[in-house]
């Protein structure tokens, strides 16, 4: 496509500040008279509240407050508190003080007394499904905010003993679907595995940790918070603080990092505003440790599955069928365990499946997306299960997948439901990365190396749903003739808020240099419009951007028309001018815009459709009068469901000694449509790929089941991986010949299964240099990977969670 | 949890004299701080709240590597970096060199200090988390429950306690037979890195030889195994920032072919470096080669005793201790 922007290499507007650190993140903001909060967690997994007494810690110099959990509205059954009257794991806060200073407030929290009475708690979700096994909640152990309701599900004593000690129990599920004749693949298959699994969970750790501050002024509420999302944290904030949207003012400009677990608002994100409610306005910061960041962040959930798989003779998947069972930690969570079953579906195309699933709570932080929820470890599970039927049935293990693997565009199905994709080359991903990285030439130089290592080769693919439609877009030509694009995405940190608004510079033909993103909060005039999270802001954004922008087009030509004689249809726009088709007429969008904001009406934003959003209505009212307005919902047709779908190849040195694996080379490759910012691209790609080895290899969650803690909650011990562990150089790759055609710009989004390719093909190639041994479990760490080639038993038991 | 330290008086003596007069005076409620890498945690925790932080980081009488005729001294608040750019300690003793470069990260060496890494308290996260363990004064072992997370934890010589040092530069002092200078009260007295380090059979609440009064102040490094031939390897989960899950130190001296000397110490294994005392003896006399590297593997752990997570750790041994070997082939 001949695109003047798109496709092409920019310079982000917020990159500037992030290099020279002028970037104002949450907690850099200052107001006079600022108190800073500390907050009381509890220090036992599962309690009762018998009494709180603040009346010591209220004497201490320079406390100015208290937050008790009884001032605070409390979730039904399984929510997320605020501050909790009842606390389901270590860290869950259930008081804040204010004061003066961050050190008055931690002295005066030692002063404060709580009366706890322990309950009985759980951390591992088959425990609590054993007929006589603990609730993580005091009225049941299964819910998920998926419409699954907190309940009681025990199974029977049967469905344990059934079976044994090798292989997961698999009692009545909650979530079940299925299509085709699973049973008659089976038969026809000529190789079935059957594996039972563990995937650890995986704390978010975002480098900057939860920060908000607040104030109120004039019956309004200023917040300064860290999410991913701006327009979409708003209302949920507004709902958590308690006012209504129009009554909050949100300020986002930066994150720090969020992974999913800043999608958009948090219930913690609310204290400082609600605090400073109490405080009669007063500003009030709230800045979380480490520790805390650890226990409020959320994190992925974990699995303990079974998964049994057919092939037929060239490596084609008749049938599969799985089961999950979901820790899903201390209240609703999120839906992992169904995208098990999705994104199985996607990626092998099995001609028959079933899926099914039960998210069990447990007395541990609340667990929360975490990019890729869900598919990702299903990337991390089936990758090396591939292998091993290629190796059973005596194929190569590329050619397996190219065999199941969604391409050619069209044809590809997702879910129980069969919905197909708007469009899926990860085949022709496969063939390319493959050509590109020497994936032949390689296998066979895998194997045992002079130096007493292993060489080997992984192959890894993932899926996430990739795109939405239906939300606002906003721009705005100002009579300087510039264009402001209003988004209120958010700013992740990926650069997509940019790299998605330049099609709205694309559609009106501007130069990029005269073009001002308008972003990072309320002020700013957001549309409403969703946030930046599920891989989905370069299908969304683009679309409610091109919306937007074509509804300025329309309006330009309209006032072209107007000032110039004729109809909108006699006029173009050309070098940001209206020019007339036939001859040499012409205005600048300067003076367009300065029309626009004469005639008033919906030229300048005075009136807008009525099938807009809220937020998006108010936002235009701000900007209504300044130029000429550009809004609308995308209503551009769309059909199906769009993936995003990546594929990796790595190649790594085992070392059977130590346990170390020496990555040394990497290609993440892309299915994103029509690429729009190739750097930005290669940089996700890269960096997914870094955040997937954590994943695979290095991350650990830990808690002792005697006392329900963790065992890793500091940066040191849950090991994020550092540059040091990963090459010098990781290779990206986008699929040539890709275009999304339910896209105005062929584009779609891939945030996500680029770190599930990358971790899946980790673990793909450390089976692959154990002779195919499979562990079954992610991380796979040193320990594993010693015990493995001392051929020793592991430590930890089948099943066994939150001990990697 | 807030990661806000308690409020202490902050004294920057001028002199070891200074500064040894301050420790006497506030007794246990003194704390002597150098780079603080290890005492930052535990106060940011507040699980230590000594009323008196004394910090000897800037004493130059402390500070820098000198070579004498028999030994090259380390002052104690010599910075891990200023160690690994040492010329003479890496004509000298590289094995020591090896060792400081994979200590935490470059920025936390660029802080800590050789007196600090191996005067450093466990790593145990039940006693760091303020558990009222042994170690911190209580009367049991979290970390050696039937169910406890004990994956880092020790292999040997439990006594009590199950924590290991942390330490990378310890198993190498302890190969090179270096001597720890140690201030008390206006007298000093030395002490061999073997001794320095202690275990919970000697006193449970303390690592090393250093009580309340002590600074200290030097670590001698004999010149004995300058130039021998050595192995220095650790095992962690990442390429940087983590201690050791296994590490290991050797020099060794041959002749004709054989060897005639060697010391070998493992970290990470038991509360002391651990004197690999096994493969000492197995190859004095002998020639590197794969017999010896079988049998070395065979004979490191000998005695070895897991606990629920850390069998890995008895295999991890015998292969380091091969690859000492093999290094000398």
């Amino acid at each position: 496509m001949g695109f003047n922007l798109i496709g092409k290499n920019f310079t982000p507007p917020d990159v500037h500040a992030k290099v020279t650190g002028s970037a104002k993140y949450a907690e850099d903001f200052r107001k006079d008279g600022m108190v800073f909060i500390k907050i009381y967690s509890s220090p036992m997994p599962h309690a009762k509240i018998k009494s709180i007494d603040v009346s010591k810690a209220a004497k201490m110099p320079g406390v100015v407050g208290f937050l008790l959990p009884d001032e605070i509205k409390q979730p039904k059954d399984a929510g997320h508190a605020i501050l909790s009257n009842y606390p389901v794991f270590v860290g869950q806060p259930i008081l804040a003080v204010a004061a003066e200073t961050e050190q008055q407030a931690e002295d005066a929290l030692e002063a404060v007394n709580v009366n706890l009475q322990p309950l009985a708690f759980c951390i591992d979700p088959l425990d609590s499904l054993k007929p006589k096994g603990v609730n993580a909640h005091k009225d049941g152990n299964v819910a998920n905010r998926k419409g699954i309701k907190l309940q009681e599900v025990k199974w029977s004593g049967k469905d344990f003993a059934l079976a044994g000690d090798d292989k997961l129990p698999m009692g009545k599920a909650v979530t079940e679907w299925s299509y085709g004749d699973v049973e008659s693949g089976f038969k026809k298959a000529k190789v079935v595995l059957e594996e039972t699994f563990v995937s650890a969970a995986n704390a978010h750790h975002a480098l900057e940790p939860r920060s908000a501050a607040a104030y109120w002024e004039n019956g309004k509420c200023h917040v300064w918070g860290s999410t991913q999302s701006s327009s979409f944290a708003h209302p949920s904030l507004a709902k958590y603080i308690g006012i209504p949207p129009t009554k909050l003012n949100l300020v986002t400009e930066f994150c720090g990092g969020g992974f999913g677990g800043k999608a958009y608002s948090y219930p913690i994100m609310a204290l400082p505003a609600l605090m400073s409610k109490k405080l009669n306005g007063r500003p009030v910061m709230m800045r979380l440790s480490r520790a805390e960041e650890f226990y409020n962040g959320s994190a992925r959930a974990g699995f303990q599955g079974w998964v049994k798989i057919g092939f037929g003779n060239d490596g084609r998947v008749l049938a599969m069928d799985s089961y999950v069972i979901q820790d899903n930690g201390s209240t609703g969570g999120f839906w992992d365990f169904q995208n098990f079953g999705v994104a199985g579906s996607v990626i092998l195309q099995p001609k028959a499946m079933r899926f099914r699933g039960i998210p069990v709570l447990t007395n541990t932080p609340p667990k929360g997306a975490q990019r890729g929820p869900g598919e990702n470890q299903t990337a991390n599970i089936l990758e090396p299960i591939l292998d091993k039927g290629a190796r059973k049935l005596g194929i190569d293990r590329l050619a397996l997948r190219l065999v199941n693997t969604p391409g050619g565009g069209t044809g590809a199905k997702v879910g129980p439901k069969r919905v197909p994709v708007t469009s899926a080359y990860l085949r022709e991903g496969l063939v390319q990365a493959s050509k590109k990285f020497g994936y032949s030439s390689r296998v066979k130089k895998s194997g045992k190396q002079a130096n007493g290592k292993i060489r080997s080769i992984g192959i890894g693919q993932a899926y996430h749903a990739a795109g939405y439609n239906g939300w606002d877009g906003m721009v705005r030509i100002t009579p300087d003739g510039k264009l402001h694009i209003h988004t209120g995405v958010g700013n992740l940190g990926t650069y997509s808020y940019a790299a998605t608004s330049r099609v709205a510079a694309e559609v009106l033909g501007y130069d990029w240099k005269n073009t001002v993103i308008e972003r990072g909060g309320t002020l700013k005039a957001m549309p409403f419009n969703i946030g930046q999270f599920g891989s989905n802001t370069s299908f969304t954004m683009t679309r409610t951007n091109f919306a937007a922008a074509t509804d300025a087009k329309q309006k330009l030509l309209e006032i072209g028309a107007m000032m110039m004689g004729g109809k909108a249809s006699d006029y173009e726009l050309r070098k940001e001018k209206v020019v007339s088709k036939k001859g040499s007429n012409s205005i600048t969008f300067a003076r367009a815009a300065q029309k626009a904001i004469e005639l008033k009406g919906k030229y300048a934003g005075h009136v807008v459709d009525e099938d807009l959003k809220g937020l998006t209505k108010i936002s235009a009212k701000m900007i209504a009068g300044t130029g000429l307005v550009g809004v609308a919902k995308d209503k551009i047709p769309k059909k199906g469901s769009v993936p995003a779908l990546a594929a990796a190849f790595i190649e790594i040195e085992l070392d059977p000694e130590t346990g170390r694996v020496e990555i040394l080379d990497y290609l993440g490759v892309a299915d994103v449509g029509q690429v729009l910012h190739p750097q930005g691209l290669d940089a996700q790609i890269r960096g997914a790929a870094v955040m997937g080895f954590g994943l695979a290899a290095l991350e650990r969650y830990v808690y002792d089941p005697a006392y329900g803690r963790p065992n890793a909650r500091g940066l040191y011990q849950a090991k994020p991986p550092t540059y040091l562990d990963v090459p010098a150089n990781l290779d990206s790759l986008a699929v040539k010949g890709a275009y999304d055609k339910q896209n105005p710009v062929g584009a779609k989004g891939v945030g996500e299964p680029i770190m599930g390719a990358a971790s899946s093909a980790y673990l793909s190639a450390v089976a692959e240099a154990m002779d195919g041994q499979l562990l079954n479990r992610v991380p796979v760490v040193a320990d594993q990977i010693i015990n493995a080639m001392a051929k020793q038993p592991q430590s930890h038991k089948l099943l066994q969670t939150n001990c990697q | 949890m807030s990661d806000y330290m308690h409020s202490f008086e902050l004294f920057e003596p001028a002199s070891i004299g200074d500064a040894s007069k301050l420790i006497n005076k506030f007794g246990k409620d003194g704390w002597i701080i150098a780079g603080g890498k290890d005492s930052l945690d535990w106060f940011k925790d507040r699980n230590k709240r000594p009323k008196a932080v004394i910090n000897i980081a800037n004493l130059k009488e402390l500070r820098g590597i000198k070579d004498n005729k028999d030994y090259v001294s380390i002052g104690s608040v010599t910075t891990l970096t200023e160690m690994e750019d040492s010329k003479l300690l890496k004509k000298h003793f590289p094995v020591l060199i090896d060792a400081v470069s994979r200590i935490a990260s470059p920025q936390i060496r660029n802080a800590g200090t050789l007196g600090g890494n191996v005067a450093q308290d466990t790593r145990c996260t039940y006693y760091r988390d303020g558990f009222p363990c042994y170690r911190a004064g209580g009367n049991t072992c979290y970390a050696n429950t039937p169910t406890a997370m004990n994956r880092e934890h020790a292999v040997f010589d439990v006594a009590r306690c199950v924590a290991v040092t942390p330490s990378d530069t310890a198993p190498a002092l302890v190969a090179l037979e270096a001597e720890m200078v140690i201030s008390s009260k206006g007298k000093t007295r030395k002490v061999m890195a073997e001794e320095f380090f202690i275990g919970p059979a000697t006193d449970i609440t303390r690592m090393t030889a250093l009580k309340k009064n002590d600074i200290l102040v030097e670590i001698r490094i004999p010149k004995k195994w300058a130039g021998a031939k050595y192995y220095f390897e650790k095992v962690a989960d990442r390429q940087t920032w983590d201690f050791s899950l296994v590490n290991i130190a050797m020099v060794a001296k041959t002749s004709g072919g054989k060897i005639s000397e060697v010391r070998m110490a493992c970290g990470g294994v038991q509360c002391t470096p651990r004197r690999m005392t096994n493969v000492e003896d197995l190859l004095k006399g002998e020639s590197a080669g794969p017999e010896m590297e079988k049998l070395a593997k065979r004979v490191a752990a000998q005695g070895a005793k897991a606990l629920n997570y850390n069998h890995f750790k008895i295999p991890l041994m015998g292969n380091l201790a091969a690859r000492a070997v093999r290094s000398m082939a």
